[in-house]
């Protein structure tokens, strides 16, 4: 890792992510301890105001604050993203890294099942078990979850055969090592890099999914404030009060951004062939 | 990425290309034609076969008329039936047709007829969603070809009115199977095509008994569900008219423009906080009183952008029965705090919310989630597409509370009924209700109404919380539209353009 403090701060796209998320991440653990407002206060007289010094943002359509929303929102974002992929990681990089060791019929059997679950839009599965499981943040994670797990385990599945062909992994297969145990010493430590940037950007996707489940009624329910949702609450107001509808676009947008400038950067900063690729 | 782009870019050359090309045209007929905008799309085209609104407002009168006809004050006049008499003891009703009545087809409405349509809606195998309304009728007979009497079992003082309603829409044997796809009957618009998930247009039916009276020659019902494209479409000039637009916060952008007329009237819509009756801790008065205390219907029509009339029962202000029971449990959260202790229920207790995906009850549903939880009762909102309701909410009953508009007329009887989705059971009301029913002498009628209005205030059946107002939104030069809207229909017959 030397030197990766120095080609960061060369890196523009990197340090712009890595405020965004600083500042999505600060917003969100922020709200956990203060917000300008109680975000369920309904105030219905002072209900659509545009932004003022009370209210810096202004208020919906029910008189709440959308600065204290944003920033709760913020939270349900970070905690759906975080949980779904999360859970997708674990499952998708445990099944790649089976596939890669075990290959034969494993692997054909994971291969074909990866392939399944994307055949069908990702947000179409997620509508379907929403749908069928209820409406809920849970649900929406779980669904969420669902569709991270072949993208991880595809990418894991890849990187790790690479892994096995190498050299020092074939030393410790001819030395009488266990699948398992070189999969978790020599096979995975190699390809951290590779999915550090994939949970990256799954993260944005995943905020984006949660987003667009919210903005269906299917995901995080009210008065549970969430981007998706209020952007849902807003585009009726589009004529009285735009900005309603700004702001938590503004906010995805940011947060989404920001991962995938981070998530760039870091596949610039950790992949050494690229790093060649650049110098050379 | 740019293959895309240019795309995207052609897609919308082209559609200006077409606004150019058929904008003009347009304009040109606008004088006999008129573009009716929709919220929802009727799933048929047959009032006997399905029970959403839409079917009705679509098609009642327009194609198929009943022997009465509820005009625009909600009051019953003729319709099939130039006249009828009715028996001393309230049993038997006498109609006599008008004559030479034709239907699209060409068909001829004879009392056969009548009989026919009649005895589709109470036979026992009878799958008509409004059944129940005809159960009272014994027999119809047809007594010679423009007479036709009907016997009920016991008196029913809503007998007219339902027979007036687009449920007993008279239709002809030869076409009844098929209405639900092609409607044939004998009102003034020939239906001319439809278009899924698009629209649903009719022509003057020039056979009509009164074809001079009608002024438009061609009416298109055009469904425009998000309420931002209803506003679109109007600006736009795709549309003529919302005759229910549902969207009470952009009323005060369509008012910005000098083209709409923007006409608030009333409807038969309660919107109420529906109760789960029969499930614990629900099924305690205590505890429904407690809820009613906690109910602010004053931030709820605020949150309706003003629109809406409090109530305090399931009743219409506009009724002449109705009197304003909105104090029976006056705003007061200390008085639903200690009802709920009395209750047992110091701390609260947590409730399920189930909304449908409609406008006014997911907003109403946030700032009640917001009031309950002030006395104690931590409310979990889930919100559920129409399928999904009327599954889990209204047949299964799988729910503690919702709220849902209950936009019928006369339909206190709703508290009457066995296994009706909130689960009330009043043997009280249920008497009370059989001597308005039975009840001849219309002055008579409405005190019991009065009385049937307080025993289910009394007993707080549900949240009641707010009478939804009829947004009716039209080209200034348009004239004739309804008002108010005492029953779903959107009647044509007196419609126009200024000339």
């Amino acid at each position: 890792m030397n030197g990766f403090g120095a080609r960061a701060a060369r890196h523009i796209g990197f340090q712009v992510g890595v405020v965004l998320l600083a500042l999505f991440v600060g917003t969100a653990l922020l709200s956990l301890v203060w917000t300008p407002y109680a975000v369920d206060a309904l105030q219905m007289r002072s209900k659509l105001l545009p932004a003022s010094a009370e209210h810096l943002l202004g208020t919906d359509h029910l008189g709440r604050d959308v600065l204290s929303r944003i920033m709760v929102g913020a939270r349900t974002s970070l905690a759906v993203g975080l949980i779904a992929v999360g859970l997708g990681m674990s499952v998708g990089v445990a099944l790649g890294a089976w596939a890669a060791a075990r290959g034969g019929w494993v692997d054909e059997m994971l291969s074909r099942a990866s392939d399944l679950v994307f055949a069908f839009p990702a947000v179409l599965i997620a509508i379907l078990i929403t749908s069928v499981l209820g409406a809920s943040a849970g649900n929406a994670i779980l669904a969420i979850a669902i569709f991270n797990v072949p993208v991880f385990a595809r990418v894991t599945r890849g990187a790790a055969l690479a892994m096995w062909s190498r050299d020092f992994v074939r030393a410790a297969v001819a030395l009488g090592r266990a699948p398992v145990g070189i999969t978790l010493r020599h096979v995975l430590p190699n390809i951290a890099s590779v999915l550090i940037v994939q949970a990256t950007i799954q993260f944005a996707v995943a905020i984006l999914a949660e987003a667009g489940l919210s903005y269906l009624g299917l995901g995080a329910q009210p008065p549970t404030p969430s981007w998706g949702g209020m952007l849902r609450d807003a585009q009726t107001y589009i004529f009285q009060a735009p900005e309603l509808a700004i702001w938590p676009g503004l906010a995805i947008a940011m947060a989404v951004l920001g991962l995938n400038m981070l998530g760039d950067g870091l596949r610039d900063l950790l992949d050494p062939r690229l790093r060649l690729l650049r110098v050379g | 990425m740019e293959a895309l782009h240019r795309r995207r870019l052609l897609g919308a050359a082209g559609a200006v290309a077409t606004v150019g090309l058929f904008g003009p045209d347009v304009w040109a007929q606008a004088k006999d034609r008129l573009v009716i905008g929709m919220s929802l799309e009727p799933p048929v085209l047959d009032p006997t076969k399905n029970a959403a609104a839409a079917i009705r407002e679509l098609t009642c009168p327009s194609v198929y008329e009943s022997l009465g006809r509820i005009d625009r004050t909600g009051a019953v006049g003729p319709g099939l039936a130039a006249s009828w008499t009715v028996s001393t003891d309230g049993k038997e009703y006498t109609f006599k047709l008008r004559s030479g009545v034709k239907f699209h087809d060409g068909e001829a409405l004879d009392a056969s007829v009548v009989k026919f349509s009649l005895d589709r809606l109470f036979a026992p195998g009878s799958t008509v969603p409004a059944k129940s309304l005809y159960t009272d009728i014994g027999k119809v007979e047809a007594v010679d070809s423009t007479t036709v009497k009907i016997t009920l079992k016991s008196p029913n003082s809503y007998l007219l009115y339902n027979l007036s309603l687009g449920d007993a829409g008279i239709m002809h044997p030869k076409s009844a199977a098929t209405n639900d796809k092609h409607p044939v009957g004998t009102g003034p618009f020939v239906f001319q095509g439809r278009k899924e998930g698009d629209s649903v247009s009719f022509a003057k039916f020039s056979g009509y008994r009164d074809a001079a009276a009608i002024k438009l020659n061609s009416v298109i019902f055009k469904v425009v569900k998000d309420p931002s494209a209803q506003v679109n479409a109007l600006l736009a000039g795709d549309v003529d008219t919302f005759p229910g637009f549902q969207a009470p916060e952009l009323v005060a952008r369509l008012r910005k423009d000098a083209r709409f007329a923007v006409v608030v009237g009333t409807t038969e819509g309660e919107v109420i906080l529906a109760t789960n009756n029969g499930k614990k801790p629900f099924n305690d008065l205590k505890v429904r009183q407690a809820m009613a205390h906690a109910i602010n219907r004053k931030d709820l029509i605020e949150a309706e952008s003003g629109f809406g009339t409090p109530i305090g029962s399931h009743f219409p202000p506009h009724n002449k029965a109705y009197i304003d029971l909105t104090g029976t449990y006056p705003f007061d959260i200390a008085k639903g705090k200690a009802l709920l202790a009395e209750a047992g229920y110091p701390n609260g207790f947590d409730a399920s919310l189930k909304l449908p995906p409609v406008g006014y009850a997911q907003r109403a549903g946030e700032v009640l989630a917001s009031q309950l939880g002030k006395i104690g009762i931590k409310v979990a909102i889930t919100q559920l597409q129409w399928p999904q309701w009327l599954s889990e909410v209204f047949k299964e009953h799988n729910y503690d509370l919702t709220v849902v508009a209950h936009t019928e007329a006369n339909d206190l009887d709703r508290y009457a009924r066995d296994g009706y989705y909130w689960n009330y059971n009043s043997p009280a009301f249920k008497a009370k209700w059989r001597e308005v029913v039975e009840a001849t002498d219309f002055a008579r009628r409405d005190e019991l109404l009065k009385e049937c209005q307080r025993i289910i205030a009394r007993d707080a059946v549900n949240g009641f919380l707010y009478q939804l107002a009829k947004i009716g939104v039209w080209k200034k030069e348009l004239v004739g539209m309804w008002e108010n809207s005492p029953t779903p229909s959107v009647d044509l017959t007196g419609v126009h353009w200024k000339a």
